[in-house]
This record gives structure tokens, C-alpha cells and sequence, in this order.
């Protein structure tokens, strides 16, 4: 589905990244840790063809992503749903056109029926006419998450989906995510918050990778 | 997608990708007035060309055709010289008529000047023969050799000493209008770039957002010209009627006299405005689309 195949990245100012090689396979549900400024989220980026590799390739649903077109990152990115830490909502619509825009630059706006019952999933139901300005931390990582998936994608990729959410917040949203991988989804959550790993693997056979010395890992039985 | 596909999408109206660009405020309006105020001298500039065209084309047409021999004699040879001129253009191949103009309308041409009751015969005024080519045309300078050999007092006068100055003049004119339509063109296009630019700049964050949920950059530049290119037509439509209003507020013929006799529009003319808007629209839309496009690359 995604690969890394002895990639490298440099921002110019030194490797981030060296000879990663990994394979996310259909189904499966990856952590990827280690500290701030490892290259978490250039891994992801990375994934979904916001950057391109220095060296190595990266493959995503078996076309790499150097061959990619513009238009041709468009249609990978309706079939990988991302979330943020930082979440960026159009912020002159509401919560439902949002949590639709994927729907929306598709041309499949149709689906209003589906917006309906995944506002509800999420718990944002009662929130679908609300301004993003008006919600909470925990709203929007929640609308981010229906956003994500709306398209009905085959990978998920989050990006510190629970910075700014407190404990109980962050096993909702998460749970939220096992869900979704139940349902086949690919799951990849970068995060550095041994406790939630811990959570998640009581519920779901989750691999957790490790970046240390700008190289991945298979973490080991501690986590 | 085709070309003409794409060019469709950018033109008619999404309701839904339209609602995804915030309504944007200054670069509105700086769109929409550049359009209107272009518009508005472009109807000057339009106008001024087709006077220009008229000009030239009137000036060359009465005097096309048509030449006069000056003869400047003393008095007891000019009639001898005014024979022999006369018979040297009887045999002038090209030549299809000449005749001596009169004392009465030689009197009538001076008026003007020296008032009605000129004394011709008191004064060395050169008698003034007055001559018509055929289709083909006479030889010029053969015509002047013969003049000079035969009736040393006559002066061919052609008038192309004078005749193409205007012309030239008048043609001047009229690329000077069609220039000036150009640069006005061009300023809007770069005017609009700028504007568009601007509203680009200060909607990164939602490109950014566009381009992650998998938007296109067709779509998202769609939603862009699609604005500006209503702007532009709306402001431009706007210009068109003020800047016809005041062609037709121009004073009539019989009152301004000179040069702004002809500055106008006549007949269909009076339509040709109309075709302003449309080609401040199309300016707008390619103008905006390239400024999109260079945009999106440098933003995602």
C-alpha cells in the first residue's frame, strides 16, 4: 500500500532521514515514535507526497511518487485520509462543509446522508452548523478525523492526533481509530505518548516503529 | 481533459467550489474598478482609431485623383502659357480632363483671405489650371519635364507634398489608438495579476487545505477566475456604458469644428463597446489562471 525503500531526506541542513526501509501493509496499524524533531512527521509527509525523497523511493498504492503528476497527488491524497496536530479547517464554513470539502473537490456531493451519520460517529452531530472557531480542541481533532475519512480512504495517517487533548479525549479519539482499522482501514499515528501506545495495543494488534539515529526501528517488547 | 473542458470549468458557475474561497474584500473592488476605468479609456482610445481611420481615409479620398498646375507669368504671357499648358495636358497620356479655372473662382478661393472685391487683374496672382487623372494615372515627374521645357512658368502640384504628411499623419493616429488599446489591455492584465496574486497570497491557507482533502489544481484555480473573471466583466460592462455616454456627450459636428469633428462612433460603431466586456473578461480569466497556476506551485 505505502513503502519506503532506502529512503533518504534532507532538508539542507543535514540527513533527517537514512536508509528507511518499511511496508504498510492493507490492514495494518502502525505507531511511529520517538522524540521531537526526529522526523516524525516527515515520515508522513513523505507517505502522502508532500515531499519527495532525496534518495530511495517511496511508493504509494504501487506508483512512486516521483512519477506522481499534480493532479495525480490530488487523487492519492482522496484515498489517504490525514490528520493534524495543528488542524486547518476552511474557517468561513461550517463544521459540516468542512468536515465535506473532500467530498466536495471530488464532485460527489451527494453523500449528505453519509455526512450526517459520521458527524454522529465522531459525536459532532449536534455541532454540524457550528463555525471551526467555536470548537474545542478535542471537536476539531474529532472533525479532522471525519474529514479524514469521509472519502472512504484506504490509509490513515495522523499526525499527533492528540497533542492538545487530554487523557480521555485522546482514548476516545483513538478508540475511534481501532474502529476504523477493524474495518480494514490502514492506520499509521505518529505520536510520543508511550501511555496511549500502551492503551491501543490492549485493543488492537498494533506494530510500533521507533526513528532513532535518523533510521527506523521495530520497537522492542517495552512497548 | 481537454483544453475546451478545462476552459468550461473555469468559466461556469460551481456554487459549491466557489463557497470554498472566502469572499474577499480590497482585491474586489481593485478588480472590478481597474476593469471599469480600463474599459473607459479603451472606448477613448477605440473611438480615437476609428477617427483616425476616418480621417485618413476621407483626406486621402477627396484630393485622390486630382492635381492643379500653378502658372506664374507675366501678365501679357499668361494667357500664351496657359494655352500651352493646357495643350500639353490635352496630350498627356492619364490625364482625363483640365480646365483654367476662372477669374470668379479664383476671386472665390482668395476670399477668405483678401475679402471679396480682389482686384485680380491689378495683381501677379499665378492663373490655376485644374486637372483630373484617369484610372491609370499620369507620370509625374514626365509631366513637370515637359512643363518646364514648354511653359517654364507652370508648377505641377500634385498634392502629395501635402497630402501625405496628412495621411501619415492620420495613420499615426490611428496605430496610436490601437497601441494605446493594447497597453490598456496589457496594464488590466497586469493589474488583475496583481490583484489576483494578492487574494492567492492571503488564501494560502486554504489552498493548503484544498490540496490536502485532494483538490485538484484546476479546481482550485477554477474557483478563482471564475471570481475575477465576473469582476472584470461586471467592472468593464460598467466602463463601457460611462466611456459610450461620454463619446455621445461629445459636441456635434457643427459646433466643435476641426478635429473633433469626427471623434465618435457612427452607425454599427456605436456597438463596437460592447465587444469590451467580453475581451476584459477573457483578459481577466487568462491573466488570473496563469497567476493561479504559477501561485499553487509555489504555495504547495
Amino acid at each position: 500500500m505505502i513503502a519506503f525503500e532506502n529512503v533518504a531526506y534532507n532538508y539542507g541542513g543535514g540527513e533527517l532521514l537514512s536508509e528507511v526501509s518499511i511496508r504498510l501493509a492493507p490492514g495494518s496499524f502502525h505507531f511511529l515514535t520517538g522524540p521531537s524533531g526526529a522526523g516524525k512527521t516527515t515520515f508522513l509527509k513523505l507517505a502522502y507526497a508532500e515531499l519527495l525523497p532525496t534518495a530511495g523511493h517511496v511508493t504509494v498504492f504501487d506508483r512512486d511518487v516521483r512519477s506522481l503528476t499534480r493532479d495525480d497527488v490530488a487523487m492519492v491524497r482522496r484515498r489517504v485520509g490525514v490528520v493534524h496536530q495543528d488542524v486547518q479547517f476552511l474557517d468561513h464554513l461550517p463544521l459540516a462543509a468542512n468536515v465535506a470539502l473532500p467530498l466536495t473537490v471530488a464532485g460527489r456531493d451527494g453523500h449528505m446522508q453519509d455526512l450526517t451519520d459520521l458527524l454522529g460517529w465522531v459525536g459532532l452531530g449536534k455541532l454540524a452548523d457550528a463555525l471551526p472557531a467555536s470548537l474545542s480542541g478535542g471537536e476539531r481533532q474529532r472533525g479532522a478525523l471525519a474529514r479524514a475519512i469521509i472519502m472512504g480512504p484506504d490509509v490513515i495517517l495522523a499526525d499527533e492526533p492528540t497533542g492538545n487533548l487530554d487523557w480521555e479525549m485522546s482514548v476516545r479519539l483513538l478508540t475511534l481509530l481501532v474502529e476504523l482499522n477493524k474495518m480494514g482501514k490502514t492506520i499509521l499515528i505518529a505520536t510520543h505518548d508511550l501511555n496511549l501506545i500502551r492503551q491501543t495495543k490492549s485493543l488492537v494488534a498494533a506494530r510500533v516503529l521507533r526513528i532513532r539515529n535518523r533510521r527506523i526501528q521495530l520497537a522492542g517488547a517495552d512497548l | 481533459m481537454t483544453l475546451r473542458r478545462r476552459l468550461a470549468a473555469m468559466i461556469l458557475p460551481d456554487r459549491q467550489a466557489d463557497r470554498v474561497v472566502p469572499p474577499s474584500g480590497p482585491t474586489a473592488w481593485l478588480t472590478t474598478f481597474t476593469a471599469a476605468a480600463m474599459t473607459f479609456l479603451a472606448v477613448f482610445a477605440l473611438a480615437l482609431s476609428l477617427a483616425s481611420g476616418r480621417l485618413a481615409d476621407r483626406w486621402a479620398g477627396a484630393l485622390a485623383g486630382t492635381a492643379t498646375i500653378r502658372i506664374a507669368a507675366p501678365v501679357d504671357q499668361m494667357a500664351v502659357q496657359t494655352a500651352a499648358v493646357l495643350d500639353i495636358l490635352k496630350t498627356t497620356p492619364g490625364i482625363a480632363s483640365a480646365r483654367a479655372m476662372t477669374d470668379d473662382e479664383q476671386r472665390a478661393l482668395l476670399a477668405p483671405w483678401f475679402g471679396p472685391d480682389l482686384p485680380l487683374e491689378a495683381l501677379p496672382i499665378p492663373r490655376l489650371v485644374e486637372l483630373t487623372e484617369d484610372a491609370d494615372g499620369f507620370d509625374s515627374e514626365g509631366l513637370r519635364q515637359r512643363l518646364l521645357a514648354e511653359a517654364p512658368g507652370a508648377v505641377l502640384d500634385d498634392h502629395t507634398r501635402w497630402q501625405r504628411p496628412l495621411a501619415v499623419g492620420a495613420s499615426r493616429l490611428n496605430l496610436l489608438g490601437t497601441l494605446s488599446m493594447a497597453l490598456i489591455a496589457a496594464i488590466m492584465a497586469a493589474m488583475i495579476t496583481l490583484a489576483a496574486n494578492a487574494s492567492l497570497a492571503a488564501n494560502a491557507q486554504v489552498i493548503r487545505v484544498l490540496r490536502l482533502v485532494g483538490a485538484q489544481d484546476d479546481y482550485i484555480a477554477a474557483a478563482f477566475v471564475r471570481r475575477f473573471t465576473l469582476r472584470a466583466l461586471m467592472g468593464s460592462a460598467i466602463g463601457a456604458i460611462a466611456g459610450t455616454i461620454g463619446i455621445a456627450l461629445l459636441p456635434p459636428v457643427d459646433e466643435a469644428g476641426g478635429f473633433l469633428t469626427g471623434l465618435g462612433f457612427t452607425g454599427f460603431g456605436w456597438l463596437l463597446p460592447l465587444a469590451l466586456p467580453p475581451i476584459a473578461a477573457a483578459v481577466a480569466l487568462l491573466a488570473t489562471r496563469a497567476a493561479a497556476f504559477r501561485k499553487l506551485r509555489e504555495l504547495t
